[in-house]
């Protein structure tokens, strides 16, 4: 058995088939109350999206805490059971799966997670957290599987020979790289890095973020890559996703994104980014949003956004805006454009 | 405010903690300061140690004073610095929720400096604290006075505990990163509170933060800190045109903003020093690019290079060699 990493050969420009479909999808959670514990109702984390992630393409996804955008990317990995909806995993809905069917899928579609501390044993060596998905799914044994731990580690930037020490004696973006040397240990298609760097300090996070664009280079990757901080996802991304309250308000690629935002939403998240030079922060014109996002077990009627909207009129209080293409390749939901 | 060589140290079972190692710095009237640094660079220690908010032990202020309105705070008693605390110079910290108390109710909270430094009675608190909530921007503020700190939102609570720390008209106010654990729209609100206040009320900021970008649309100066010294320290614009410092341009360097999306980020090499002897030669020297023989025997003193910007290194970017320091 080889011991190479596989060497993908797409590096053409992202292809526009599809890895990942999405449709529709539903991911509610139930609240109970009460003695009895009955049902009262339900907090909406994920309230029907409808999108694509292409092959070999970074897809950012932003938005502010309890969006639901990490409760998305759980749930395109089947790490919770969708309320609803269908995610087709290169044509096959893995959304109906379960049990053993699903288990061969879970190889191809590994996470990044956000706080290395956390996501990392404390009581197991470097070697084998990062041999237990090989050992878990059978793949690699005896000299191959610790051939192939040294060469993830290498593979990552770390040192071979550190397979025996323990995650604390690593600083933060070392524990990072070992999150992401565990990822690619089943040789994935598919990773979903929730917030991989917002944990990290800011001259770490440029390590971390080069050594992800240069794993995609070199091995084919297709990311969804959930973050809060736009400029970074500018970076990475080839096309920005934006979630408000469990819903997209827009989607479309990296620079028309950041060029022409069409959704309020959108507009005020950008101008809210602070840029490092203070010329520009002294003449830039800020939209100031009012108020906060509104509670998900208790969402506003009509558009989920048209409570802090400056472009609010009657009709957004009432109708809920379609999820369209208004132009090839660019959603938008709002009643405004 | 006028720091001088101040120097904090933490005593622990694995030895000496130099976290702030000899730091002097001024801050003049209603000017907003900003402090930037990766974690620990000894910037909140720094500026606690200002205040004595650190449990001593185990950290203890090796040396330096903190002159302020002709006192020396370093020297004070702990009574004695309870009144400058609280009624002369404000704190607001990163987490909102963990400086509320959660019993009290927010009214209650903001109303105790003000009958403690003030003198105000209950009814006079009260009336202070509605006006308080109204300047920071909390609407219906006579109903949610009576409110706790729980029924906030994130924001919000972040308003409340600026409400609290403006309660006494301090001179100055300190904010340690306040807008670090907030979304970006809703730390795009708290800015704009904080521009409009310093234009009502006049006050000195001390503004900790990581985030370059803040500092940027807020500062007036700005001052770097690396391995618990100030390495540059110049007025916002200066340093953000004219990085002197090797770290504060690598740091800059490792924006995203400034690159176009196909060139690589820049990265710093290496780990923060561990601080567990007092620098002898620069303590940015290994993970620095421009490092020479210089850098690795002396630890540069801070030096001026035109106006009021200051630098601490040996190297030169203008020359690309050694800094002329005869």
């Amino acid at each position: 058995m080889s011991v190479e990493l596989a060497e993908h050969p797409i590096n053409q420009p992202a292809s526009p088939a599809p890895l990942v479909r999405v449709e529709d999808l539903l991911m509610h959670f139930p609240v109970y109350k009460g003695i009895l514990r009955r049902q009262i109702g339900a907090v909406k984390a994920v309230d029907g999206l409808t999108f694509d992630i292409r092959k070999g393409e970074t897809l950012g996804l932003v938005g502010e805490s309890g969006c639901g955008k990490s409760t998305t990317g759980r749930a395109l990995l089947r790490l919770y059971r969708a309320t609803g909806g269908r995610i087709l995993f290169e044509g096959k809905d893995i959304a109906a799966l379960d049990g053993e069917p699903l288990r061969r899928m879970r190889p191809r579609m590994q996470m990044i997670f956000q706080d290395p501390q956390a996501s990392l044993n404390p009581r197991m060596t470097v070697g084998s957290i990062i041999a237990e998905p090989l050992i878990e799914h059978g793949v690699y044994k005896g000299e191959a599987r610790k051939a192939k731990v040294r060469e993830l580690l290498d593979a990552v930037g770390l040192n071979p020979d550190y397979v025996n020490r323990y995650p604390h004696e690593f600083s933060g973006g070392q524990r990072q790289r070992i999150g992401i040397a565990r990822a690619l240990a089943l040789d994935p298609d598919f990773i979903v890095c929730d917030e991989p760097i917002a944990a990290l300090d800011v001259s770490i996070q440029a390590q971390v973020v080069n050594l992800l664009k240069d794993l995609q280079k070199k091995l084919g990757l297709t990311y969804l890559f959930i973050s809060h901080d736009l400029s970074m996802v500018k970076h990475i991304a080839d096309r920005v996703a934006v979630m408000y309250l469990g819903k997209m308000v827009e989607l479309a690629d990296v620079a028309t994104l950041f060029a022409v935002p069409k959704h309020p939403y959108t507009k005020a998240l950008l101008s809210a980014v602070p840029v490092p030079d203070p010329q520009v922060e002294a003449t830039r014109k800020r939209i100031i949003l009012k108020g906060d996002i509104p509670d998900p077990a208790n969402p506003p009627v009509g558009c989920k956004f048209c409570t802090r909207c400056p472009e609010a009129i009657e009709r957004c209080f009432v109708e809920e805006p379609v999820w369209r293409e208004v132009d090839p390749g660019r959603h938008v939901a709002c009643h405004r454009v | 405010m006028e720091v001088s060589d101040l120097k904090t140290v933490f005593q622990t079972h694995d030895g000496v903690i130099h976290a702030v190692n000899g730091i002097s710095f001024s801050l003049d009237e209603g000017e907003l300061l900003a402090v930037v640094g990766e974690s620990g660079s000894g910037k909140s220690v720094a500026m606690m140690s200002l205040m004595q908010l650190l449990p001593m032990p185990p950290a203890r202020i090796a040396s330096g004073r903190v002159m302020f309105q002709n006192q020396d705070l370093v020297k004070l008693s702990s009574s004695g610095i309870r009144h400058v605390r609280g009624a002369r110079i404000g704190f607001v910290f990163q987490d909102p929720m963990t400086s509320l108390n959660p019993v009290f109710t927010v009214g209650y909270q903001i109303m105790e400096p003000l009958r403690e430094h003030m003198g105000l009675n209950r009814k006079q608190a009260r009336q202070r604290a509605i006006e308080l909530l109204e300047i920071v921007g909390i609407p219906a503020a006579s109903k949610r006075i009576d409110d706790y700190p729980h029924q906030f939102s994130g924001g919000m609570r972040q308003r409340v505990v600026i409400a609290i720390a403006l309660a006494c008209d301090p001179k100055v106010l300190i904010a340690d990163e306040p807008t670090t654990a907030l979304d970006v729209t809703v730390q795009a609100q708290i800015l704009e509170l904080v521009r409009d206040l310093r234009q009502k009320l006049g006050m000195a900021i001390i503004w900790i933060t990581h985030d370059l970008g803040v500092a940027a649309g807020i500062a007036d100066r700005v001052i770097v800190m690396y391995g618990g010294l100030v390495v540059e320290h110049a007025p916002v614009q200066e340093l953000f045109a004219n990085p002197q410092h090797p770290y504060t341009r690598a740091l800059l360097d490792s924006l995203p903003g400034r690159h176009t999306a196909d060139e690589r980020l820049r990265s710093i090499g290496g780990q923060p020093p561990l601080l567990l002897a007092e620098p002898s030669s620069c303590p940015f020297a290994p993970r620095c690019t421009h490092a020479f023989d210089r850098c690795r025997q002396q630890n540069p003193r801070l030096m001026n290079v035109e106006g009021r910007h200051e630098v601490a290194c040996w190297w030169d970017p203008e020359t690309r060699g050694p800094r002329d320091v005869g």
